[in-house]
Formats: C-alpha cells, structure tokens, sequence
C-alpha cells in the first residue's frame, strides 16, 4: 500500500526534477567547501546561503501549489505558517544562545532580560530541546491551519472571502507579534543566534549543511505532494476545484478534503521558515507582512501553478530576479514584479511549464508530421500528451492522446 | 400511499426564499422502482424539489424520508449522497479537467474518506464495472478524452453514468434532454427507460415529446405545489393543467 503510494509519485519528468535536485544539493556545497577561492567554479559564502534561502522559498511555493493548484484554495496567508514555523526554530536558535548573550543570562533570551522579565514564559518551555522544536515546527502551523480551516471549510467560505479572510489572518498575527508582552522579542525579533544542534551558526560547513538540509526537505516534500496528487484523492481535489458540488453530490465531503490537504500544505510551510531562520539570522513580524503571503502567490502563478514543479521554478526565478533587480536598479523592482504578474496572468495564464510543454508538444507534433510527409508509414497521431500537463493524470492514460489545454481554471 | 412502503416520501414541503414560496405544502411519494417525470411551468418548484431531496436545501416545514425510515432533512449532501440518491444539473456538470475514464472512477461507489482514496489503487473489478459504464453511455472511443472536450449531449451523458456509477437507488435527473438534438433526445429517452428496469428514477422535464415517449407516470407542479398526477394524456385533458401550462 505504502508503495504503490510512493511509486505513483515517480515518472519522467519526477525523475529530472529529482536528478537536477540531486545535482545542486551535492554540487553546490562542494563547489564552496572543497575548492579553493580563486578557482572558477568556487561558490561564495554568500551564494550558498542565498541559495539556500531559495530552496526554502520554493518549499513555501510548492506548499501554496498544493493547495491553490490542486485544490483551487487562493491562500493570501501562507506566509503566516511560514513565519511560526520560522518563530518555532528561532525559539530553539535563542535557547541554545545560553550566557553568550548580551546580558550573559543562562536561561532568558536578552530580549526578556532588557524588558525586566523575571522568567521564561511557560511557552518557551521545551525549546533548548531540538526535538521538541522541531515537533512545533511542525504542529504549530498544523494546529492553527487545522482549527482555521475546521471553520472556514465548515462554512462554506470559498474563493475570494477565503483569500481575504486568509489575508486578516497573516495580518492579525502581524500585529500580535509585534507587541513586546507576546514574548517572541516584538519588533526586533529573534536573532543574534550562535549555534544549531552544537555547530557554529556562522561556519561554512553548517552554512553548507543548512543549504542540503533544505535541498531535501524541498524533494521530500516534492515526492509526497507528487504522491498525492497522482492519486484518486489528487483527482478529487482537482474535481474540487473544477466543480465543488458536483463532488459534494457524488458524495465525497469537500470540507474533509479540503482540511487534509489546507493542513499539510501549512505544515510544509512551517518546515520552509524553519530551514530559513537559521541561513538568514533573523525571524521578525515582518515575516508575516501580507505583501509577503502576496508575493509567494505571483511565484506560483509565475512558474506555473497545479504542476509542482513550477512553483519551485516560478520562486527560484522570481527571487533571482529580484536579488539582481534589487541591487542593479532597487527603485524599479516593484514594478517589475508588479508587471510580471501582470504579463503572466495575460499572456501565461499557466506559467512557464505550461509555455514549455505546450512548444514541446508543437515541436513534436511537427516533427511527427514531418516524418508522415517523408513517407513514413505511421500516420500522425492527435496531439501527444505534453510532459508538463497536470499531474494529475492517471498512469493508465499517460500514453494517450491528451490535449494540452488541461490547465487549471482560475479561483473565481 | 403509507410512507413505509414508499422510496421517497414527501409531505407538506414548504420552502421560502425571502417571502417567495418556492415550495408550498408539496406531498409526493415514489414507489420503489418506480420512474416518474415531473413537468411544470418555470417557477414551479422543480429545482427547489431536487434541491430538498438531496440536501442542498432546508425545508422551513414539512417531512422528506427516504426508505421510509431516513429522515432526510437532518443530512448535508455527502451522506444523502452515500445513502443512494444520485443527481443529474440542469446544467451538465462534470470535472472538465479529468478524462472521461476518471470521472466515471471518482463516481465509482467507493469509500469515501481522504485517506481510502489516497491509498486507493484501481481494482480490476472497478476497471470492468467503468468499461462497462462507457458502453452503456456509449462514450467508450472517448475514455481518455478530457470531459471539457465533449459535446453538450456528451456531457449529459457522461454525468448520467456518473451516476450510475454511484450505484443509488433512486437517481434525481434534471432536463436530461436539454439541449440535446432530436436524435439524441430520443437515444437519451431510450438510455433512461433502460436505467429504469433496475432503478428508481424521477425525471424533471420541459420537452413534453421527450416525457411521452419516456411513457410513464406525470407528476404536474404549480407553485410549488402538485397541481395533477396520473399518466401524460389524463393531466393534459385536466383543466387547470391546460390553464396553467399546456395552454399558453
């Protein structure tokens, strides 16, 4: 049973995904560690943290796909699980800290010090053990997902009421944060970490390690969305999306469905800001501005949303171009990623997986014709299944004759 | 007839939409294995009928028990679903996105759960039961063509199957024929009459040619109410029927 599950994640283009993945996980830390400096193919400090923080994003993205692609649940809040799942990891980076910090207190974080805090809060319990961390890396954004979607889905909230409703959410905890009686450091945060699981913060081996740490989490979670989106209940989120009470009436419960996939997306959320804290130093409010939550949204839309494997291009893309833009002409940025989403949602209404599958498919199309004019005996068949349509088509079919124009109807 | 022995039992229905009442008092009863159409002017009622049925809606007052037993009124659609009332749109609806083979398997009857369906693997037994439904429909050439691609009538049919391939006992089918060429009313017509030899089936029509040649028991609506009920050429000589309907 659990095979056959994982099997089903696997196929062509997975396994491409999985090869270049493999590629960079393995290549990029050597590339910075064993080479010396002035050599060419030498990677920066920088790059490999920058790197890393990319992979991260495209976790986030491929959570927002998950439910947006697959399910037609807009999220405009995604960064909200994102930013806890970063708060859950910077709690435990504050706790390892120890008397390195400024006021050299063994148990409160210099923030608590500074605000005359007499002891820990009880919440901040457990955090010096990485375990437990890592178990509210997790649960944290998974508890308040589920609790969170238990009454939006019960109620029926759909579409464009979910997306705002979501927006309130990331900004209500915004605001939360940034009160100093919340007890998560306010508007500064946490930061000034020292060390993980006993490695120094700063060396270039844990910068390393965090990079690979995050290249798996992403192809984990890569396989066990591909997984479930080959599946009869990947059917039935597309079903869904195409026709919520059509699936109602055939007797599926939608809400069920809905729940189970709002939850684990948030889940991997949390995992993404978990790996990101640690590589950028810092967790903060700001984490959880809407903006944010907006912008994770254009990747997707970018890359190509319901393909899985867009919405890692679509952030990985989108966030170089930013770094360039940012630095080579700051001021225009903004627009640039404004117009972006514009000319996308025009003129790419499935992103770049979909523009290159569908002149994959032309190219052999023509190429098929070609051969049928030269003499060939075997005459062109309809268009062949495009490498990049949704996965969401069952192995049984995947020789046939499918129309690339399966693409994913935009949320109302 | 007693609610015991009946399939579908419906009694002093009313429903209200800001003051209109959709629904006004209706009484209707099914006989198991029975095939019933249902006409009407606009406005009749029939759509807020199928819509009580099958839970979309919640009637202000009155009594709908399925099997005699179920009370139907306290269920959301997903268990009226799994108790064994399947319902055809008006408007043909299916998942435009999946292929005509995966629509027919989503419908399969089947447990239902998020996990039962993420564990779930094809069984031969089911692959038989869906190539056996796409002869019936008469859509086999077009298993792996996406539902977006077919044709309207196509498309009803293929949400019949979907229906069938839910196994239930009673199937709602709302203006199956609706949009649908001479031919094609009259294949659908056919279609129908087979699915009723082994289910109970109430139909919602306009085409008063498709209802004659489907030759069964009519059930006349008017505001919301039954207005005559016997076979097509006894409530076209009532009346009232003429007045309110056949007449204009």
């Amino acid at each position: 049973m659990m095979s056959s599950f994982l099997f089903r994640a696997m196929d062509a283009r997975a396994g491409l995904f999985l090869a270049i993945m493999a590629a960079v996980i393995i290549l990029v830390p050597a590339c910075n560690l064993l080479l010396p400096e002035g050599s060419t193919f030498h990677v920066p400090n920088y790059a490999v943290t920058l790197m890393g923080k990319y992979l991260t994003y495209a976790l986030l993205a491929l959570a927002v796909d998950l439910v947006w692609g697959y399910c037609g649940i807009l999220s405009l809040g995604h960064a909200a699980f994102f930013a806890l799942g970063g708060y859950a990891m910077g709690m435990y980076l504050m706790r390892q800290i120890g008397t390195r910090g400024v006021y050299g207190d063994p148990i409160l974080p210099d923030f608590m010090v500074f605000l005359n805090w007499g002891e820990l809060p009880w919440y901040w319990y457990g955090f010096d053990m990485f375990w437990f961390a890592a178990l509210m890396v997790l649960l944290v954004p998974g508890v308040l997902a589920f609790v969170f979607g238990w009454f939006a889905f019960r109620s029926r909230v759909t579409g464009v009421y979910l997306s705002i409703i979501t927006q309130a959410l990331t900004y209500a905890l915004l605001l939360a944060f940034f009160r100093n009686d919340m007890g998560f450091g306010g508007n500064n945060g946490l930061t000034d970490f020292k060390d993980i699981l006993g490695f120094d913060i700063q060396a270039d081996t844990t910068r390393a390690g965090l990079f690979a740490a995050s290249g798996l989490a992403l192809v984990l979670c890569f396989l066990i969305c591909r997984a479930i989106t080959r599946s009869k209940l990947g059917k039935v989120l597309v079903a869904v999306r195409d026709a919520e009470s059509r699936t109602r009436f055939l007797g599926y419960r939608v809400e069920h469905y809905k729940l189970f996939v709002w939850t684990l997306s948030a889940m991997m959320a949390g995992i993404a800001g978990a790996l990101y804290v640690p590589q950028v130093g810092i967790i903060n409010p700001g984490e959880f501005a809407p903006a944010n939550s907006i912008e994770v949204v254009i990747w997707v839309a970018v890359g190509g949303r319901g393909t899985l494997v867009g919405a890692v291009l679509g952030a990985v893309l989108v966030n170089f171009a930013k770094t360039w833009f940012t630095a080579a002409l700051p001021d225009i940025w903004l627009f640039a990623l404004g117009g972006l989403f514009v000319v996308v949602t025009l003129f790419l209404p499935k992103g770049i997986v979909g523009i290159v599958s569908q002149g994959w498919t032309a190219l052999r199309q023509r190429k098929i014709s070609e051969d049928y004019e030269a003499g060939s005996d075997e005459p062109p068949s309809q268009a062949p299944q495009s490498p990049a349509s949704p996965a969401n088509v069952s192995p049984k079919t995947s020789s046939s004759t499918l129309p690339a124009d399966a693409e994913p109807q935009p949320a109302e | 007839m007693a609610r015991s022995s009946s399939l579908l039992y419906l009694d002093g229905v009313s429903v209200s939409f800001d003051g209109f009442k959709a629904l006004n008092e209706l009484s209707l009863t099914i006989a198991p294995g029975e095939m019933r159409a249902i006409i009407g002017p606009n406005g009749a009622g029939k759509t807020t009928m199928m819509d009580v049925i099958t839970g979309k809606t919640r009637p202000d007052s009155g009594e709908v028990f399925f099997n005699g037993t179920v009370d139907l009124t306290g269920e959301d659609e997903a268990s009226i679903a799994e108790l064994g009332i399947g319902r055809k749109f008006q408007k043909p609806t299916v998942f435009e996105s999946h292929t005509v083979w995966d629509n027919l398997e989503l419908a399969l009857k089947a447990p239902r759960g998020p996990f039962a369906t993420l564990f779930h693997v094809i069984s031969g037994a089911e692959k038989k039961q869906v190539d056996h439904l796409l002869d019936l429909i008469r859509l086999g050439s077009k298993r792996n063509e996406l539902a977006a691609n077919l044709s309207h009538g196509q498309k009803q049919w293929l949400e019949i199957g979907m229906l069938l391939a839910q196994d239930p006992k009673l199937l709602l089918v709302d203006e199956p024929a609706a949009g649908m060429t001479d031919a094609e009313t009259a294949e659908t017509a056919e279609l129908l009459k087979d699915i009723a030899n082994d289910h109970s089936v109430v139909v919602v029509e306009h085409d008063m040619v498709f209802v004659r040649s489907l030759g069964v028991k009519v059930t006349v609506l008017h505001e919301g109410s039954v207005l005559a009920e016997g076979s097509l050429d006894h409530v076209s000589a009532n009346e009232r029927v003429v007045e309110v309907y056949l007449g204009r």
